[in-house]
């Protein structure tokens, strides 16, 4: 149904997509997905036109669709986003039915096509029809704007990461949905996501990209017994079903980086603006030569500090440090044993790399038992 | 002829400055107290939104009712005028500061007055300091009807250039004012940029 | 005589002045909305000059209310044109800069869903972003109105009628009495549009944007 020959993408200097051909079927579900900036949201939308390819061809149905009028091509295949992008001057109904009227469809045809959709995704029409945007939770907006992509019946759909911005529960209700919506309309989906657990529970087909390239096509259970390479495999993670043996992991691999030190001789007033503007309750403090000196919090401050005076006088140095390339278990004993929140990871030459907070170490090991955590 | 342009314009400074200077100093305090008393604020924005939406010579009329004419009138209604920036800057700012801020001042022990001068008014001075630059700019292009109430400034020149028809007087009183305008409106906006970044 | 006494003396002169006053300010905010807002949509279109056209608009402002009836005066003459074309250029910067970034603030999302559906780029302006900023745009017009009743007080000193003239007369009489005269009628009719055309930018709001409009 959609056929990719060669298609390649630019932007100045650097590729995008390079050289990449497939096909999807049609009443597949295929899913791109690979990590950040692999190309699978242009991908996405060269299928639409809105992004052009610099060169190769794109087939849907057999035409070539630079053949087709840009507007009409996309009016009939249905595109949801992820910030859903629902009309907020416009009613349920009149956003649902966008497309249609657009194609000068009749009025009432209109509404029963509303009401047929809402109930496919028990949404009453009477409570719901008339509603603004402004008045729905979020799962039930993405829901509508499920819905006013299928409204003109197009044979694909494209979903741009669409459950990204909803909460996991929301989330895994709505991709029961769409996995139901695609069997029983017999519609082609072509869907991205950064989320492997989403893609193994709705693809017929992955396509799994990186750096412009597809490294392997294959149906879910294919790709989990025969990951083509590395990458896939790390993607794959926790669902591989051999253990491997656990990678050997070191405390730099559950560290957050982004971590805000200011030199021992600033003033308290500064230290609390920035942790003010940064959102955070504490700082790292370091030595003129940048090793590390100590830590302060908000509470010492507020209990402690004078407007004016050094914060050098308010540090204190219980916050346990370690070495990066120290092991992740000892890493994760000391953070226990400890009374803070979180342990300092240092770099050889004692300059800050990073921190291990709680609920870093938390996630992390949620992750690799579980897969993605929120 | 070039002595008159130049009294001209000292007078047309000297009338802008006094009046932005005592707006400034009176629309701040209105915005502090717009901030700390939490009934009066929309009292004093309701009332410094009036006074804009008078029409100036109107209100410049009705001043000189009262003041007669001359300079003092033109500043009084200069100060009027130039209120609602600056108070509706120094109000927006002072309560835009972010709370976390102002609870780790008043757990260190500040009172409200320090913690006014020492957080909130240093924070929010890009804001008011944007204000004052519009109440500025503004003036300056209102103290040019001074001269139908008897005051001093480029209007004078202005104005005799209209009586007699004369297209050289217009532009010689004009050219200032446009001048001084858009010399103080770029130079106070970056020095604006400049108070934001230091802020953030 | 008591004002109100005079007031009902000059009954007709007053009145007269004031429907000169209001067809000077209507003709020029007819005129401004039906140059500005057009510009500023195409401006949405063409960002690269935005800028500048902004700026030039900008600096009209600047110039003086008397400077530019002078300029008019002297280029064109007396009466109510010369009157319109200066209060019709004033006008144009409030109703055109918040054309401009009402519509260019629409949030992304709403554009990328309208063109990924299929509008075409007329369909997504009048669908689209043209309703979610006319709260904007009216809120620009409303400044505008305003301004131009402010500076149609002026216009008397050309020739042009208006309120203005009654100050103005009042002023070079040292008369009280057609100082308000000219005055209060003025001032009560910034007050009058500037709560009508702020209802009107209320009752415009489309009912799914209100919770956000601060």
């Amino acid at each position: 149904m959609i056929k990719f020959q060669n298609v390649s993408k630019s932007y100045g200097h650097t590729a995008i997509l390079k050289n990449i051909s497939f096909d999807i079927n049609q009443g597949e579900f295929a899913v791109l997905i690979g990590p950040s900036g692999c190309g699978k949201t242009t991908t996405l939308k060269t299928i639409n036109r809105l992004i052009e390819p610099d060169s190769g061809t794109i087939f849907i149905d057999g035409k070539d669709i630079t053949k087709e009028n840009p507007v009409e091509l996309r009016r009939s295949i249905g595109y949801v986003i992820q910030q859903i992008g629902l009309f907020p001057n416009m009613t349920v109904e009149q956003n649902i039915s966008i497309v249609p009227k657009l194609l000068k469809y009749p009025k009432e045809k209109c509404q029963e096509i509303v009401r047929d959709l809402l109930a496919l995704v028990d949404m009453p029409y009477e409570e719901n029809a008339h509603k603004y945007p402004t008045e729905l939770s979020g799962g039930q907006q993405q829901r509508i704007g499920v819905l006013r992509a299928l409204a003109a019946s197009p044979p694909i759909i494209l979903m741009d990461e669409p459950f990204g911005a909803l909460d996991p529960i929301t989330r895994e209700s709505l991709q029961e949905e769409i996995k139901q919506i695609q069997k029983k309309l017999k519609k082609t989906i072509v869907f991205v996501t950064h989320d492997m657990d989403e893609a193994i529970r709705l693809a017929d087909t992955i396509i799994f990209m990186d750096n412009g390239k597809i490294v392997q096509m294959a149906s879910p259970e294919e790709m989990l017994q025969n990951p083509a390479d590395s990458i896939v495999k790390s993607f794959l993670g926790k669902h591989m079903d051999n253990g491997d043996g656990a990678p050997k992991l070191f405390a730099e691999d559950f560290m957050k980086t982004k971590v805000f030190k200011v030199p021992k001789t600033s003033r308290t007033l500064e230290c609390i603006k920035l942790m003010s503007s940064k959102d955070v309750n504490s700082l790292v403090i370091l030595n003129d030569d940048d090793t590390y000196f100590g830590t302060v919090t908000i509470e010492d401050i507020k209990a402690l500090g004078k407007p004016g005076k050094e914060i050098a006088e308010l540090v204190t140095h219980d916050v346990i440090t370690v070495g990066r390339k120290e092991d992740a278990q000892t890493a994760f004993d000391r953070l226990l044993s400890s009374k803070s929140n979180y342990i300092i990871v240092l770099n050889e030459n004692q300059t800050v790399a990073g921190l291990i907070t709680r609920t870093s170490m938390a996630k992390a090991l949620g992750e690799a038992l579980w897969g993605e955590v929120l | 002829m070039s002595g008159a342009l130049l009294e001209g314009i000292l007078e047309h400074m000297a009338i802008v400055s006094i009046a932005v200077l005592i707006s400034s100093v009176l629309g701040i305090i209105m915005g502090i107290i717009a901030y700390w008393v939490r009934f009066l604020d929309s009292v004093i924005l309701w009332v410094s939104e009036v006074l804009q939406t008078i029409p100036s010579l109107a209100l410049l009329a009705l001043l000189m009712i009262i003041f007669g004419l001359g300079d003092i009138t033109m500043i009084v209604g200069l100060v009027l005028y130039a209120l609602l920036p600056i108070v509706r800057n120094t109000y927006t700012g002072l309560k835009n500061v972010s709370p976390h801020l102002k609870d780790a001042a008043r757990g260190m022990g500040m009172s409200k007055m320090q913690r006014l001068f020492k957080v909130e008014i240093p924070l929010s001075f890009p804001l008011i300091f944007s204000g004052i630059k519009i109440a500025l700019v503004n003036s300056l292009s209102v103290a040019v009807m001074g001269v139908l109430i008897g005051a001093n400034g480029l209007g004078t020149i202005i104005y005799c250039g209209i009586q007699s028809r004369n297209m050289m007087n217009i532009l010689m009183g004009a050219i200032p004012v446009v001048i001084m305008a858009l010399v103080f409106d770029f130079g106070m906006s970056k020095i604006e940029k400049k108070l934001i970044k230091r802020t953030k | 005589m008591s004002f109100t006494e005079f007031v009902s003396k000059n009954y007709n002169e007053i009145l007269k002045s004031l429907v000169r006053h209001i067809e000077l300010v209507g003709i020029s905010i007819l005129i401004g909305i039906l140059i500005s807002i057009p510009l500023g949509i195409f401006l949405t279109r063409h960002k690269r000059v935005a800028g500048p056209v902004l700026a030039l608009a900008g600096t009209i402002q600047t110039i003086p209310g008397l400077v530019m009836l002078g300029f008019a005066l002297v280029l064109i003459g007396i009466g109510m044109l010369p009157a319109i074309i200066v209060l019709t250029l004033y006008a144009i910067l409030p109703i055109l800069r918040n054309t401009y970034t009402g519509i260019t603030e629409v949030d992304k999302s709403y554009t990328e869903a309208s063109r990924g559906i299929g509008m075409t780029n007329m369909q997504t302006l009048f669908k689209v972003e043209i309703p979610i900023a006319l709260p904007t745009i009216i809120t620009g017009i409303r400044l505008s109105t305003v301004y131009i009743v402010s500076w149609a007080t002026l216009a008397g000193l050309i020739g042009a009628g208006g309120l203005g003239d009654l100050i103005w007369t009042g002023l070079s009489t040292y008369n009280t009495k057609y100082i308000l005269a000219g005055a209060v009628p003025s001032a009560i009719l910034a007050f009058i549009l500037n709560g009508l055309i702020g209802l009107l930018e209320r009752i415009l709001t489309p009912r799914g944007l209100r919770r956000s409009r601060i």
